[in-house]
C-alpha cells in the first residue's frame, strides 16, 4: 500500500515543478496555451474523479462548468461581486448542482445515468440561451478587466495568469492526489469494480456515488470559474454538448482512473486540435482519427497502459 | 447450548410472480451455532437468505437480529449491523490486489489500524504471502478463500455461506471447514450447502426447505432420521 509512496511523491511534484519552471522557457503563446491546458485539466480531473474512478459515464458535466462560469460570471458582472466570491459562487454552483442531478439521476444505475446527465445538461444550456437578457446567451458576459482582480493580483496579466492556473491545478492535483489514497477513494474504485460486492461489504452505493458526483462537480465548477476569471469570458458555448463530450475524451487519452491522466490528455488534445486546425479545417477528423487509433491499440489511454506494462504503483 | 437466538425471522414470504420461493417461514438461529440450511434445488435456499441479508426485499414477515427489527434495513445497512454473506459464485474485486480486497472489508467494520487489520485478516485464511498480487490471478480454491476472509474480517455476528466449497478440492475442503470452526461461537453461521458430509460434519443443526417450506429442523442426526426428508430429499 506505501511501497510507491515516494515515487508518487515525486513524480507528482516533479510535474508541478516542471510547471512552474516551464512559464519561464515557454514563448508567451505556449504559456497562454498551457494556462488554459491547466484549468481544462482540473475540470477532467473531476470527470475523471465520476468517471475514471467510480464509474460513473456522465454526459451532461457541461452542466457542472457552466455552473461555475455562470455562477461567478453573473455576480460578478451584474451584482459588481468580487472575484473572490465569484470563484466561491462558482464552486457552490458546480457542486450544488451536480448534488440535485445526483439525488435524482443516481436513483437509475448505468444507461439511464448517461442519458439522464445528458438531458439535465441540455436542459441546463437552454436555460441559458431562454435568460438572455441575462446571461447574454450566445454573445456571452465580458467580464470587465477590473473585476478580474484577486487578492490584488491582476489576472488578466500573462504571467498571473499563468501562476494563478498553475496554483489551482497544483490543490486540485494533489487533492485528487490524497483522494483516491484514502480510503474512502479505495470505496469509489470498489463502487466501479464491482457495485454489489461492495454493497455486500456495507458500503451504501447511493451514497458512495453521489459523494463522487459532487466532488466531481466542484472541480467542474471551480475549473469553470477559474477560466471565466482568467480568460475573461463566460459564453453559452461552454455549457453545451461539446463541453460535456471533451473532458470524456481527454480521460479517455490520457487514461481513466490516473491523477495525471486528464491533463496529459487536455494537453494531448489541445495541442492536437491546434496543430491539425492549422493544417486543415476538418480536424475534428483528425481529432476522430486519433480517438480510434487510441481505442483500437490503448483502450486504457496513455498512462493506463504504462501502468499495465509495469508501472503498477501509478495512482 | 442454552440458546440464545440471535436471528428470529417469521413468516417470511417471496413470491415471483406465481411462484412462492419462499411461503411463510420461520427461522431462528442460535448464537454461535453453524446451521445448515439444505433442500432440494428450487427449494427457496438462496431466497431465503437473500431475504435475511437484505438482496431480496421482504414482501411480508419480520426479520430481528439480536432483538432489533431489520426488516425495512437496506442491505448495505444490515451488514453494518451484523450480517455478512459470502456469494454463491464467487464475488472479489479481480482487477484489485488480494490487499486491496481485504483492505475494503476491514476498513467497513472502521478498523483503527487499517494495514495491520488487513495483513492479520489474510494470515487468517493463509493468503498474507499473496497480499500483492491481482485477486483475479488468484487460482479458484483461493479466490474463494479470499471471499471467506473478507466475509471474516467484517466480524460479522452472522456470517452467511451460501455454497462455499462448490468446486473446491478435498484438501481445499477441511481448510474450509477449519476456519467455519474457529469462526464460532464468535459468530453465528448460517451455511447452504450441497456437499452432504460438510454439512453432517459441521452443522450443529440443520434446516430443510423443500417448496419454498420448511421441511423440518434438527441436529444432523433427528435429520438423518427424518422420513419427510428422506422422502424429500435425501432420496431414502
Amino acid at each position: 500500500m506505501n511501497g510507491g509512496a515516494a515515487k508518487i511523491w515525486a513524480l507528482h511534484l516533479g510535474v508541478l515543478a516542471a510547471l512552474l519552471a516551464a512559464q519561464a522557457v515557454l514563448p508567451a503563446y505556449h504559456a497562454g496555451n498551457l494556462a488554459r491546458i491547466m484549468v481544462l485539466a482540473v475540470y477532467a480531473m473531476g470527470f475523471n474523479i465520476a468517471f475514471g474512478y467510480t464509474g460513473l459515464l456522465s454526459l451532461g458535466h457541461a452542466l457542472f462548468f457552466g455552473a461555475g462560469l455562470y455562477g461567478m460570471g453573473m455576480p460578478v458582472a451584474l451584482a459588481g461581486w468580487g472575484a473572490g466570491a465569484g470563484l466561491v459562487a462558482g464552486l457552490a454552483a458546480g457542486g450544488g448542482l451536480a448534488l440535485a442531478v445526483g439525488l435524482l439521476a443516481l436513483r437509475r444505475a448505468g444507461v439511464s445515468f448517461m442519458i439522464v446527465t445528458l438531458m439535465f445538461a441540455q436542459a441546463g444550456y437552454l436555460t441559458i440561451l431562454y435568460y438572455t437578457p441575462y446571461t447574454r446567451g450566445e454573445e456571452g458576459i465580458v467580464i470587465d478587466r477590473a473585476a478580474r482582480v484577486l487578492m490584488g493580483l491582476d489576472l488578466s496579466q500573462d504571467a498571473t495568469r499563468y501562476c494563478a492556473a498553475l496554483a489551482l491545478f497544483a490543490a486540485a492535483l494533489l487533492v485528487n492526489l490524497a483522494l483516491v489514497r484514502s480510503p474512502f477513494g479505495r470505496v469509489m474504485v470498489a463502487m466501479r469494480e464491482n457495485e454489489e460486492r461492495s454493497r455486500m461489504l456495507g458500503y451504501d452505493p447511493f451514497r458512495v456515488k453521489l459523494a463522487a458526483l459532487v466532488l466531481s462537480g466542484l472541480y467542474a465548477g471551480a475549473a469553470g470559474a477559474a477560466y471565466g476569471l482568467l480568460f475573461g469570458y463566460v459564453g453559452a458555448g461552454f455549457a453545451s454538448i461539446q463541453y460535456s463530450i471533451l473532458p470524456l475524451l481527454y480521460v479517455l487519452l490520457g487514461g481513466a482512473g490516473t491523477v495525471l491522466g486528464p491533463f496529459l490528455g487536455a494537453a494531448l488534445m489541445f495541442y492536437l486540435i491546434d496543430l491539425a486546425s492549422g493544417v486543415t479545417t476538418a480536424h475534428l477528423l483528425v481529432v476522430g482519427a486519433a480517438l480510434l487509433v487510441l481505442v483500437l491499440f490503448a483502450p486504457k489511454g496513455i498512462l493506463g497502459t504504462l501502468r499495465d506494462r509495469g508501472l503498477t504503483w501509478l495512482p | 447450548m442454552a440458546a440464545l437466538t440471535l436471528l428470529e425471522a417469521r413468516s417470511l414470504t417471496c413470491h415471483f410472480g406465481g411462484l412462492r420461493a419462499v411461503d411463510g417461514v420461520d427461522f431462528d438461529l442460535a448464537q454461535g451455532e453453524i446451521h445448515a440450511l439444505i433442500g432440494p434445488n428450487g427449494a427457496g435456499k438462496t431466497t431465503l437468505v437473500g431475504l435475511l441479508c437484505g438482496r431480496v426485499p421482504v414482501q411480508s414477515g419480520s426479520i430481528r437480529l439480536a432483538g432489533r427489527d431489520i426488516t425495512r434495513l437496506p442491505a448495505h445497512a444490515r451488514v453494518r449491523a451484523g450480517i455478512a454473506y459470502t456469494f454463491q459464485i464467487t464475488a472479489i474485486y479481480p482487477r484489485l490486489t488480494v490487499l486491496d480486497n481485504i483492505a475494503l472489508a476491514v476498513q467497513s467494520r472502521g478498523a483503527k489500524n487499517l494495514a495491520a487489520g488487513s495483513l492479520a485478516a489474510l494470515d487468517r485464511v493463509g493468503l498474507a504471502g499473496r497480499a500483492a498480487m491481482l485477486a483475479g490471478d488468484l487460482s479458484y480454491g483461493h479466490q474463494r478463500l479470499l471471499e471467506l476472509g473478507m466475509g471474516l474480517a467484517l466480524r460479522p455476528r452472522l456470517l452467511i455461506l451460501d455454497e462455499p466449497t462448490q468446486g473446491l478440492a478435498n484438501a481445499e475442503i477441511e481448510a474450509f471447514k477449519a476456519l467455519v470452526r474457529g469462526a464460532v461461537p464468535d459468530m453465528t453461521v448460517l451455511l447452504i450447502e450441497h456437499n452432504m458430509d460438510v454439512v453432517m460434519d459441521l452443522a450443529d443443526r440443520i434446516t430443510v426447505l423443500n417448496f419454498g417450506r420448511v421441511l423440518a429442523t434438527g441436529t444432523p442426526a433427528e435429520i438423518r432420521a427424518n422420513a419427510a426428508v428422506q422422502a424429500a430429499y435425501l432420496g431414502g
